[in-house]
């Protein structure tokens, strides 16, 4: 907490990754992350393409989404990140016309197999949108909603107070569990959604541009957040904020947008390699001049 | 703090300069504007006293003539021909609850359950689903009259052959006012934010449990709104009641499923019918009782929405 407070106090100065000391001490603490080979995959794409009718949104990608690191998906708008994310918990099913090729898999089983159910998929994989989207309910009801529809039988007491304490939550709504969801800070209900994603246990939790529609210092705290849940969780963010992504992820996928003669913009992957390399030393061009802000 | 005078001089006159040119330009509102302005906002204050002069007419016509005969007896004593003076309208209060009842209990399910296959399962490119729309839309428009032949022809008589009784009425009444349910129930569940669903759904809700925990739950203002509205309605019908056996002369209480029942409505059609003076007082009274009673269900559906309301 008092770094957080050290880290704000620099003023209006923006934020990169030597601001975050711990940070790069995280992943100079890890000595895989150097080693795909010890890594387990928790997601694996190929040749992944998705079409909205005739209109193809992405097309052939490919990589892999490692246990307990946290994967940035970056580019500019309309290059089909979220498109991507959307697919690993089979949310782009409920748009009709969405039409998903290729192979993702789940710790080896096909995600779109005939016989997979979306809504067991979603019970592992979680998902926190870009717009915070608590329910209409109070604060222990939005936390209690998911354990309570997947059957949970244990304590809900304690269940409830344990996902907020992990979303660092707890100490600010504790006095208030009754009262609405709605009823808290843009950056308390984001932290809430954590929670709610938190608290049906799920493997991997997907994040939508988690932090577009909150202040620098609630991200900030998202971010802290972030950092202390892959510890337990595999985490998959798309994000518009290169320095997020450079602060918090260990592995960032760069996507672009190709235009054809029409004015259609299909999105693909461009390089997908360890973050400090992305940053430092990409081998594609293309890569260097989006994140030295040449172009998107 | 060092100031040059003449500097500050000329800032001065600089300011004034710019503070004289923005005053001319806020007040430059011509008088065409304004008179305009006074029409616009006279005509729709002559709207809303048009509207009020014709409630408060009647109110006050209503209370000079059956004031004097708003006593408990009037709503317990049964109606009479042959002592007018002690006439109530108890079998008559007591129809229209039947019926009224009987509609609640069919346009609750059969309305919600309609508006939710059409917001949520529906395919709405498919030609069937957006005929049923339109027709759906269509009816809400048709006369309660033509109801009225409907029940007595499917429901009175033929296939359903109900007879003259209270669950005809309820029938009848229900179809009425069913689409206006529908339309209701719909607007409410399509304004609930696609958010919350996918919020529910990412969390692995199912389909049905996403609509019937919080869908349905964050739309239950708007649904009841919309269901006091279509009961207020119903509870003033007495055309098409008319048709499917509302006529009977009842002094006996009325039971659901046997012949002979009187709505509140129909009662006070019967009472201004009759050329007598003490009728003619017995009607105004029972009309001050229906408006109280459709005043308690509009403030009834005022207060559930603003008890329900949600922000999002």
């Amino acid at each position: 907490m008092n770094d957080l407070t050290t880290t704000q106090s620099t003023g209006s100065r923006p934020l990169s990754a030597t601001d975050r000391p711990e940070s790069r001490k995280f992943r100079a603490e890890m000595p895989t992350s150097t080693n795909d080979e010890a890594l387990e995959t928790v997601i694996s794409v190929r040749d992944l393409s998705v079409r909205y009718g005739s209109f193809k949104a992405v097309d052939e990608v490919g990589l892999s989404i490692y246990q307990k690191q946290i994967t940035a998906l970056i580019g500019p708008s309309g290059c089909g990140k979220s498109t991507v994310l959307r697919c690993f918990n089979r949310m782009n099913d409920l748009i009709p016309s969405a039409r998903v090729s290729g192979h993702i898999e789940y710790h080896g089983v096909d995600l779109y197999g005939d016989e997979v159910d979306p809504v067991e998929v979603r019970r592992r994989i979680g998902m926190v949108f870009q717009k915070p989207n608590p329910f209409p309910k109070s604060i222990y009801d939005n936390i209690a909603f998911g354990p309570t529809v997947l059957g949970y039988k244990g304590n809900m007491d304690e269940l409830v107070e344990e996902s907020l304490r992990r979303a660092a939550l707890w100490e600010e709504v504790k006095d208030k569990l009754d009262e609405s969801g709605m009823a808290i800070s843009g950056g308390q209900q984001q932290r809430l959604c954590i929670a709610r994603a938190i608290a049906t246990s799920p493997d991997v939790i997907l994040m939508d541009e988690p932090c577009s529609a909150l202040d620098p210092i609630a991200t900030l705290r998202i971010e802290e957040l972030m950092l202390e849940l892959k510890k337990d969780y595999s985490i998959v963010i798309v994000t518009h904020n290169m320095q997020q992504a450079a602060r918090v992820s260990d592995r960032t996928a760069f996507f672009s947008v190709d235009v054809n003669d029409t004015g259609q913009r299909t999105g693909r992957l461009v390089e997908y390699d360890l973050t400090d390399r992305i940053f430092t030393a990409p081998s594609e061009t293309e890569t260097e001049d989006y994140i030295t802000g040449r172009f998107g | 703090m060092a100031t040059d005078s003449r500097t500050t001089g000329g800032l001065a006159v600089a300011t004034s300069g710019a503070r004289a040119a923005t005053e001319a330009a806020l007040k430059s509102k011509s008088n065409r504007d304004r008179t305009l302005n006074t029409v616009f906002v006279a005509l729709m204050m002559f709207a809303i006293l048009f509207a009020l002069v014709g409630l408060v007419a009647l109110i006050v016509f209503m209370f000079a003539e059956g004031g004097g005969r708003l006593t408990w007896g009037l709503l317990t004593n049964p109606p009479s021909t042959i002592h007018p003076d002690q006439a109530g309208f108890r079998t008559a209060l007591l129809g229209t609850l039947y019926v009224i009842g009987g509609v609640v209990l069919l346009i609750v399910p059969l309305g919600v359950g309609a508006a939710v296959y059409l917001e949520e399962f529906a395919n709405s490119e498919r030609w069937w689903n957006r005929l049923i729309e339109l027709n759906i839309q269509n009816l809400a428009g048709v006369p309660s009259i033509v109801y009225g032949i409907l029940g007595l022809a499917f429901i009175v008589r033929g296939p359903l052959s109900l007879g003259f009784v209270a669950a005809a009425g309820s029938l009848t009444l229900a179809l009425l006012v069913l689409p206006t349910v529908i339309l209701a129930a719909r607007e409410a569940i399509r304004a609930v934010p696609s958010s919350i669903a996918d919020g529910s759904l990412a969390l692995g809700a199912t389909q049905w449990q996403t609509i019937w925990k919080q869908i349905l739950p964050a739309a239950l203002p708007g649904i009841l709104t919309g269901i006091i509205l279509a009961v207020a309605r119903a509870i003033g019908e007495a055309a098409p009641l008319l048709l499917v056996g509302a006529v009977t002369f009842v002094t006996f209480n009325p039971r659901f499923f046997s012949d002979g029942y009187s709505t509140l409505p129909v009662m006070i059609y019967q009472y201004s019918n009759r050329p007598q003076e003490e009728f003619r007082i017995l009607a105004a009274a029972g009309v001050l009782v229906m408006l109280a009673l459709v005043l308690l269900m509009n403030s009834l559906a005022v207060w559930l929405r603003d008890r329900f309301e949600r922000s999002w």
